[in-house]
Order: structure tokens, then sequence, then C-alpha cells
């Protein structure tokens, strides 16, 4: 019988044959990951487990960048604290201050991650790296010391549903909309447990980037992963991030399936998922109604250089209306300079943009762009649960780069193809 | 182990955010991080609580961020227990990571009215309702978690690992 995406991954990693869905495996780790939120509380952990080394200096990544540059003294103390930790365990992969970017878009770029692996980190957008072919998922603090500690950890294997995407994309419908749609069928709980594993022409004709940014919200469906081939174009991306040896990697022919999704994109518009849960999914211009207060353009699900590309795209020569503050993040250095030499800031900046450094910052109402009581945004974040930007009474519209693009200029939700 | 308690009744997908509100962050103590324990779902909630009380929750309760923090901030309030229809994948294994014990018990929760005091049998598997007289049967703890709980929670169970001869750290 063939073997889905998530149980071929896992069957590389572990010393048992892998049987099928419901079985709990122990895996080795190819990366254990942490931000200075989670990774105050993992280094707690792995000190009170009385551990005396990392499993492998160079297979840990502490990556500060939820509520850096750190917004006030607490936050300080905290990234204080990993750094110490990260030194005194001669942890390589510890980042923060300029090298830094919102993780689930740095540790990609970097090549830290790629087709095969088995990643845990402490952070439930971990998944994100299923774009690349890899197991991804999130967990908790000091399940993540354990593995840090052991360099293994537990995992029930997952039954596995699979999303198939064709048809033809409207112009202005991408990456953002197709997940979007995809929860809006499973319902923010239904892949609890499970994986997604997303295939079909349309997500075969996906960039990486978009990839990515499907990915990273399989969470947002309850999904323990959501997974890709690794297909040519992934392994030229790997290749670009300075990897050497990745393998294709495709789920057999005959894989048992859970549950086939079947989502046909064509003549479907863009989407907008409105307060305050991810599946409370809408076709953009039934929101048109919806006056905004901030957009907010950035986050790992889409503060890459595509998503930059697509905003710019729809800014240029145009303001933001007069009510509306408008926020780009880019999500890495990298990311930032790219969009500064591309001139992509030039329109941001005579948009009426504030400009800002990578950060998660906004996304989970840490800094740089909260909301006040009454006040709505737009974001291209993966979240709009009640207060996650801000005061308990605002709310999030989460949308693609373009759509959070052509709503900062109406002040409205807007389809980009009206203005 | 049988906890009797007060249920305090919470909705259907409680995310994390609700649990306990990204600005609290900025700590890892679990006392510090129960006083506004559920503060982005009603703030203030934490006071209506007594220590031993019992969260009673609909489906996907802890959905959201990986924090485990939002465990912590549960226990740190006093609160040993939680029963709901289901939990979010990443919470489940926190709560038991963190020595929570967590119960889940479908559509039956409807059967348990906020106020309502609660007997929970961890063990069976069984949910006395002292208020009503009614009786839940429900999964036990499976016995992986119930290990961890023994231990006290993860970071004992991995000491004990890593002391053991054949410990491979």
């Amino acid at each position: 019988m063939g073997h889905t995406l998530a149980e071929k991954i896992i069957a590389r990693h572990t010393d048992e044959a892998v049987t099928g869905p419901g079985q709990i495996v122990r895996c080795k780790v190819s990366l254990v990951l942490a931000n200075d939120i989670t990774a105050p509380l993992a280094a707690k952990s792995f000190r009170a487990m009385g551990a005396k080394k990392v499993f492998d200096t160079a297979r840990v990544a502490l990556i500060m960048d939820h509520f850096t540059p750190n917004k006030d003294v607490a936050s300080a103390e905290q990234v204080r604290g990993v750094r110490e930790f990260a030194r005194e365990f001669g942890i390589e992969k510890y980042v923060e201050g300029g090298d830094c970017g919102v993780e689930h878009a740095l540790l990609p770029e970097k090549g830290w991650v790629g087709p095969g692996d088995v990643v845990v980190g402490a952070d439930s957008h971990t998944c994100t790296y299923g774009a690349l072919g890899a197991f991804a998922t999130g967990m908790g603090s000091t399940d993540i010391a354990a593995a840090m500690a052991l360099g293994e950890t537990w995992f029930k294997v997952p039954p596995t549903i699979r999303v198939e995407i064709t048809g033809t994309l409207a112009p202005f419908v991408g990456a953002k909309d197709l997940i979007l749609m995809t929860i809006a069928r499973t319902g923010v709980a239904g892949a609890t447990y499970k994986a997604l594993e997303f295939g079909g022409p349309v997500v075969e004709g996906l960039s990486v980037e978009g990839r990515m940014t499907m990915a990273n919200m399989a969470i947002e469906a309850g999904g323990k992963a959501g997974l890709f081939a690794a297909d040519a174009k992934t392994l030229a991306y790997c290749a670009a991030a300075g990897r050497s040896g990745d393998e294709l990697i495709a789920p057999d022919e005959g894989a048992a399936y859970e549950e086939i999704l079947r989502i046909d994109v064509t003549g479907k518009s863009p989407v907008v998922a409105c307060p305050h849960l991810p599946d409370n999914v809408r076709p953009v211009e039934e929101m048109a109604d919806v006056v905004i207060h901030q957009s907010v353009i950035g986050s790992c699900t889409n503060g890459r250089i595509e998503d930059l590309r697509e905003a710019a795209a729809v800014l240029k020569g145009r303001k933001a209306a007069p009510d509306v503050r408008l926020i780009v993040l880019p999500a890495t250095p990298a990311i930032w300079r790219a969009a500064m030499h591309e001139g992509l800031f030039d329109i941001f900046l005579d948009a009426g943009a504030v400009v800002g450094p990578p950060t998660c910052g906004p996304c989970l109402g840490g800094h740089m762009g909260i909301l006040a009581k009454g006040e709505r945004a737009v974001a291209t974040t993966n979240r709009n649960f009640k207060g996650r930007m801000g005061h308990l009474e605002s709310e999030v519209y989460l949308a693609s780069p373009a759509v959070a693009a052509a709503s900062a200029v109406t002040g409205r939700i807007t389809h980009p193809k009206d203005l | 182990m049988i906890y009797t308690g007060k249920a305090h009744k919470v909705g259907e997908h409680i995310d994390t955010d609700a649990i306990i509100p990204a600005p609290f962050l900025v700590s890892t103590d679990p006392l510090e991080l129960g006083k506004n324990c559920m503060a982005g779902l009603t703030p203030g909630w934490v006071k209506r609580v007594k220590a031993g009380d019992i969260i009673v929750a609909g489906e996907n309760f802890g959905c959201g961020s990986s924090r485990e923090h939002a465990p912590l901030a549960i226990l740190g309030a006093g609160i040993p227990v939680v029963v709901a229809a289901s939990f979010a994948r990443i919470f489940y294994r926190n709560g038991f990571n963190m020595g929570l014990t967590l119960l889940e018990v479908g559509d039956q929760v409807a059967r348990i009215k906020d106020g309502d005091e609660l007997s929970v049998d961890t063990g069976r598997g069984v949910i006395k309702n002292l208020t009503s007289g009614e009786e839940i049967v429900c999964q036990p703890v499976p016995h992986s978690m119930q290990a961890i709980l023994d231990a006290g929670g993860l970071v004992n169970y991995v000491k004990a690992r890593l002391a053991a001869p054949e410990a491979r750290a």
C-alpha cells in the first residue's frame, strides 16, 4: 500500500516500521526551534530537566522575532535570558537584532530547513516548512526542551486529508485565498490531529513562497502539518538558499487518505476571513461596506518579497486613505534589502505607509500597530481571534497582500480590480 | 485521581489568545500568568474562580498558538482539570506536559451547566454532576499521558530518563 507524505517523511526519521495513522512513533528531529516568547520557558524546562547539553548545537534555532526590537523591559529581559542560554549551551543558530527576521520566513531563506526534514518548533506556525516537503509541526516549550535534550520526540502518525486544487485562478486570487478557501471547507477544527497534503495543478503552479503561505495556515484548520511534495521548484529554492543534496519527495500512488477534498478555483474571487475565526470566509465583494482603520502587510504568512511585490503593484501611484494606517513589515533583512533595491519602499512611502523592521509585532498584538477599541484592520496575517491585534473590541479581517493594499487605498475592504 | 470543584463553562474554539493574551507573555511564572487567565475572553474572569474549580469547554479548546503559557495560566489560576468536548492538538500535549489534566467528553458537555458542582474521576473517566445527579462516562486519561502526569509533568519525566543509565544525553 502506498504512503502519504507525512508517513514517508516520518519513516525516514524513525527506526520503527511506519504502518499507518494512529501509531505512536519515536522520531529523530532535524531541527528544533523556539522564539523569544517560547524559548524562555523551554530554557527553564531544559534546565529543570537537568540536561547538560543540547543534542546538536547546530540543530537548535532560537529566533528573537516576536516582541522585538524589544518592546519593553520585560521582553528585553526575556531575550537576554535566551541569549545567555544560547551562549551557555553553544547554540549556533541564535539570531537577534539586524540578522533577525520572522522565524518562518528566515529559516527557509537561510537553508536551515528542507525536503524530508522533521522540524519541531515552539511556535504553532512551524507547519510553514511543509511547503518544502518537511514534516514540521508546532509544540509547546517543554516538548521542545525535551527535543533539544534528546534529539527526538514522539508523534502519533496522523491521518491525511488530501486537498486537490484545480481550475484557473482569476486575477488577484492567490495562495492566501487558496488556504482561506481550504479552511472554510474544513473549519477551524476540521484537520485537528491530521495532516493536510496539498496537490493538484494549481498547487504545482504556485511558487515555493506561495506554498509557504498555504502551509503556514494549516494550523488554522487545526492541522498538525501542511504538506507539499518537493518538486523541481522546491529543489531550486533550496539550492538558492545554499543547501545541497536535497531530493524530490512525493506521496505514493495509492496512498491511503482519510478524505480527499476537491476545490475548483475557476470563477472564484479573492476572499477575506472575517472576525473572529479564520474559517469565517467570505468573497471580498460581500465585505465592501466594512470600513477599516489599519492595513498590515507582513508576517510569517505574507511578509515575503513576492507578497511585497503584490502589494506594491496595487499601491503604485496610489495613496492610502487619510484615516488608514498602512504598515508594511518585510519579514527578514534579506527581504527588506530586496524590497529597498527594487524600489518598493518608494511605492510604499509614496502611498503613506510606515515601513517597519522585520517582526511578528502586530500579528499577535505585541507592538508596532496595535488596534484601539472599535478599530478594524485588514491584515495579511494568520489569526483574527477576538482581541488578537489589540483591544478586545477591535477586529481583524485576514486577506491577501493585494486585498490589504487595495483596502488601504479606499479605507474599505476592496477588491483590487475595483480600484 | 478525583477532583471536586465548581464548573466554569466557556464556549467553543476558545483560543490561546483568549486563555492568556499575548501582552501577558512576558512572564513564565504560573501564578503571575494565572492572574490573567481567560483575560482575552472576559477581563477579570479569574476573579470568579476558586482553587480546585474546573473549566468546562466546547469543541476545540486551546486552538491557536503553541504558547505553553496557556495551560500554565490555567494551573496558576488554581484549576487542575479542563473538561471539553474536544481539545486542539498542541494544547492537548502542552496540558499534560505541564501537569494539567484534560478530559474529552464530546457532546455530553451539554449536560454540565455553569456553576454545577462536579466530581471528576480521571482514572476511570467518570464525571459526576453533583448538582444534577447525572453521570458522564468518557475515555479515561490515556496511559501514556498518565505516565507524564504521574511523573509530575514532562520535565520530571525527561529528568528521570536523562538520569537513567541508558540515557543518551
